[in-house]
């Protein structure tokens, strides 16, 4: 690494480490059910690691059928005898509260989400936790106006909301799921995925701290099957997943003949489409934030970039440059630009494709940066000379690696990008506003981003066409999914 | 021997400051037993005029402020009323309220303010519009702030009518210069020391005290005000700003609302204060692979 400025390589930052000080995880966490801890009836726990050194950050409970027996039977008892007599208004105030005491713990709950994560504190500090906290305070607001967001409708709960979320966000996907299920007036047992459970129990901690009801919010810990059961428990009214495809298939068809409701939030294999009118180097930003951000663990990722084939040589250059001064690394080092892969399992698949895309002949590139000794770490890898058939231009990675096709014609970009069973999200880069709405028009896709990548709001829903799932999460239209209409 | 109480002096708020009256004038209004409450200031119309200058400067700004933030700034206002909520109920007790009367509002005026704080962001998705527009357009409506309101708030009481024409107003991003109640003026007055302390930037609300009567003429007449809100269902003086208004085409609203009613609440105040604007923007008519999977 070059020692001082390098127009190629940057500076050398000095390591900025966020402290952890005054982080005091508990030995342990248990179950969060009907407004208290409570341990597992099994007894058993799993270990919860941090992905950047492979060390035990503390023991959390696995619960089983009978837990979530337990937990759906609070979340009912909470319904039927506190929140759903409860004043619109209160149970507004009820969400503020849980979104100011989150705003108080704002930093706590990043370094907390970088450490069981992996993600790099620069982006749990400005992006998951603000955002998370935002989506409740967003969706408090919208609790005494139902009445406004489904004109000439009644407006009901469906009643216990079972949620499922993932591991790449994990507070910020509570955040979606819990905030609007409040709001519409439901109760809720979510599940937090096995590898990042803590920042979900710093929620429920908080969830105490504003005083909830008792079962309003009940958080089970645990793995496949503590989801499983939850999925096929009879007093579940509303099932809300975001994960996998495959296990998305799964669960429609674990509720087909139930009178569950379901929304899915699951995979995609995005376009991200570059034109030779573009600002390249903000589109070659554009690029990394899109593939890069959180390690790839993004389900919108822009995992399949075009080019358009006039400037491909000049952006593939610029990517490499670009590539050249991300720093991987140490995921609370505030320089840190990719932190850690989630877990063994997923830097596993990772390494596979990897090795895969070799294998079909696909040329790679890897950023020359510097890995930590220990962890599970990636380099930002891009491969060219991708067919429209490669595996890795078709299956969904969900990690740093990019797939680079050229086009020469509008017709030929939107058809190769529409070409997927994913249909969550693409980005157009040109400077021409009417290419922007003519390609927003055509691309199958819940999300289109121009001129940018990756940008969430809680105003703002989110959600895919085709396999990506369906229903929508943030903005009015995340409400529908939590209320039945007569 | 007893301690010697230290009385407030009640002052205008403009621009973020709390100046007396330029005219030096005051009056004294009574409780109902007759005996004076306070000397608050009569404001005249070059303080209508100052507090006119102080909401056109802040309007830019505050108009350009993210609909989030202008919901978190009006929750603030909500969290410093909850914490002074023993000085509002005194002082409306002082202008002649019963315990519970008192209480009653202040508690109705705080879950407004929250009311009215979760809209900021949410006006916008219900009253915006995409155009169908048969062309090859992207079409959409949606609604901008009319800039400097002035506010004339109901008489008849001291805190929930200036507060649900205060909070639509600057939840849409407007900002406006308030003629509070000329018979409660002191809530009004604490309620701007509220405002101060908020993250409200200065000058968004501007708070006057004094005669509706006086204070009328300026708030037509005045051609850097976009609109008027007319709370106090005084038929002459409604008609005179009617009249008045059109000197620059005003938006006038006159609202004969109890607002001490719970349902007196609702999103119409906020788009009431709105302009409508539609963009046009060409929709790219190259290529056929209009795909149908």
């Amino acid at each position: 690494m070059a020692t001082d400025f390098d127009v190629n390589g940057g500076w050398n930052y000095a390591p900025s480490p966020e402290s952890t000080k005054h982080i005091q995880l508990k030995p342990r966490y248990e179950l969060f059910i009907g407004g208290a801890f409570v341990p597992p009836t099994a007894n058993r726990y799993f270990d919860t690691i941090n992905p950047a050194d492979e060390s035990v950050l503390t023991q959390i409970a696995y619960a089983d059928e009978t837990d979530v027996d337990l937990a759906v039977a609070a979340a009912r008892k909470a319904y039927t005898t506190v929140w759903s007599g409860i004043s619109p208004k209160e149970r507004a105030k009820y969400i503020y509260r849980i979104a100011r005491i989150m705003q108080e713990k704002a930093r706590e709950l990043a370094i907390v989400e970088s450490l069981d994560t992996g993600k790099p504190i620069r982006e749990s500090r400005d992006i998951d936790i603000p955002l998370a906290c935002n989506y409740f305070f967003y969706y408090a607001g919208w609790a005494d106006k139902l009445a406004y967001a489904f004109p000439n409708r009644t407006v009901a709960p469906l009643g216990v909301a079972g949620q499922i979320i993932p591991w790449n966000f994990p507070l910020l996907m509570a955040a979606w799921k819990i905030a609007p299920a409040l709001a519409t007036g439901n109760t809720v047992v979510l599940k937090p995925a096995e590898t990042t459970p803590l920042t979900a129990m710093l929620l429920a901690e908080i969830i105490q701290e504003a005083q909830l009801p008792a079962g309003v919010v009940n958080i089970i810990t645990g793995h496949g099957d503590t989801g499983a059961a939850l999925v096929n428990h009879p007093d579940i009214n509303k099932i809300a997943f975001t994960g996998s495809t495959a296990v998305g298939k799964l669960i429609q068809q674990a509720v087909a003949g139930t009178s569950k409701k379901l929304t899915l939030e699951l995979g995609g294999k995005s376009a991200n489409i570059v034109f030779e009118d573009a600002a390249i180097d903000q589109a070659v930003e554009g690029i990394i934030n899109g593939i890069f951000f959180n390690q790839g663990h993004v389900c919108c990722a822009g995992s399949r970039l075009f080019v358009q084939e006039s400037v491909a040589d000049e952006v593939i250059q610029k990517m490499k440059d670009r590539l050249a001064s991300l720093y991987v690394g140490n995921p609370l080092d505030k320089n840190t630009d990719i932190g850690a892969i989630n877990s063994k399992a997923q830097y596993e698949t990772i390494q596979q494709y990897i090795a895969l895309g070799k294998q079909e002949g696909a040329t790679i590139y890897e950023g020359p940066c510097d890995l930590p000794a220990s962890g599970y770490f990636i380099r930002p890898t891009l491969f060219t000379d991708v067919a429209q058939s490669s595996v890795i231009a078709q299956e969904e990675i969900f990690g740093p690696v990019l797939t680079i096709q050229t086009f020469r014609t509008i017709d030929e970009v939107i058809q190769k990008a529409n070409n997927s069973p994913y249909g969550l999200a693409a980005g157009v880069w040109t400077e021409k506003g009417s290419r922007i709405f003519n390609l927003s028009t055509q691309l199958k896709a819940g999300v289109i981003w121009a001129n940018t990548y990756n940008k969430f709001d809680p105003t703002s829903p989110f959600g895919g066409f085709k396999e990506s799932g369906f229903g929508r999460e943030g903005g009015l239209h995340g409400l529908r999914g939590y209320v039945e209409l007569s | 021997m007893a301690r010697l109480e230290v009385l407030k002096t009640y002052k205008l708020y403009i621009g973020g400051q709390f100046p007396r009256s330029e005219s030096g004038r005051y009056y004294t209004p009574l409780d109902q037993a007759g005996n004076p409450i306070a000397n608050v200031s009569l404001s005249s119309k070059k303080d209508l005029k100052n507090a006119v200058v102080a909401a056109r400067k802040a309007f830019g700004a505050w108009s350009e402020r993210a609909p989030f933030n202008r919901g978190q700034i009006c929750y603030r206002i909500a969290e410093m009323l909850e914490g002074r909520k023993a000085q509002f109920i005194d002082e409306l007790i002082k202008q002649g309220y019963d315990q519970t009367q008192a209480e009653a509002e202040v508690h109705l005026a705080i879950d407004r303010c929250v009311y009215y704080a979760g809209w900021c962001d949410k006006y916008q998705q219900i009253f915006s519009a995409v155009n169908p527009v048969a062309s090859p357009h992207i079409n959409f409506s949606t609604l901008v702030p009319m800039g400097v309101v002035g506010v004339i708030a109901p008489q008849n009481n001291g805190l929930i009518g200036l507060i649900s024409t205060i909070l639509p107003c600057i939840c849409g991003g407007n900002s406006c210069v308030v003629l509070a109640s000329e018979k409660f003026p002191l809530t009004a007055i604490t309620f701007a020391e509220v405002l101060a302390t908020s993250d409200l930037p200065a000058g968004v609300v501007n708070v006057l005290t004094g005669s509706e009567d006086e204070l009328v003429d300026g708030f037509h007449s005045h051609m850097d005000i976009n609109a008027v809100v007319y709370a106090n269902g005084h038929t002459e003086n409604a008609t005179m700003l009617a009249k008045g208004a059109a000197v620059n085409v005003k938006r006038l609203f006159v609202y004969d609302t109890d607002f001490s009613d719970e349902s007196a609440e609702n999103p119409y105040l906020i788009a009431d204060l709105q302009e409508v604007k539609t963009t046009w923007h060409p929709i790219e008519q190259v290529g056929g692979a209009t795909s149908s999977y």
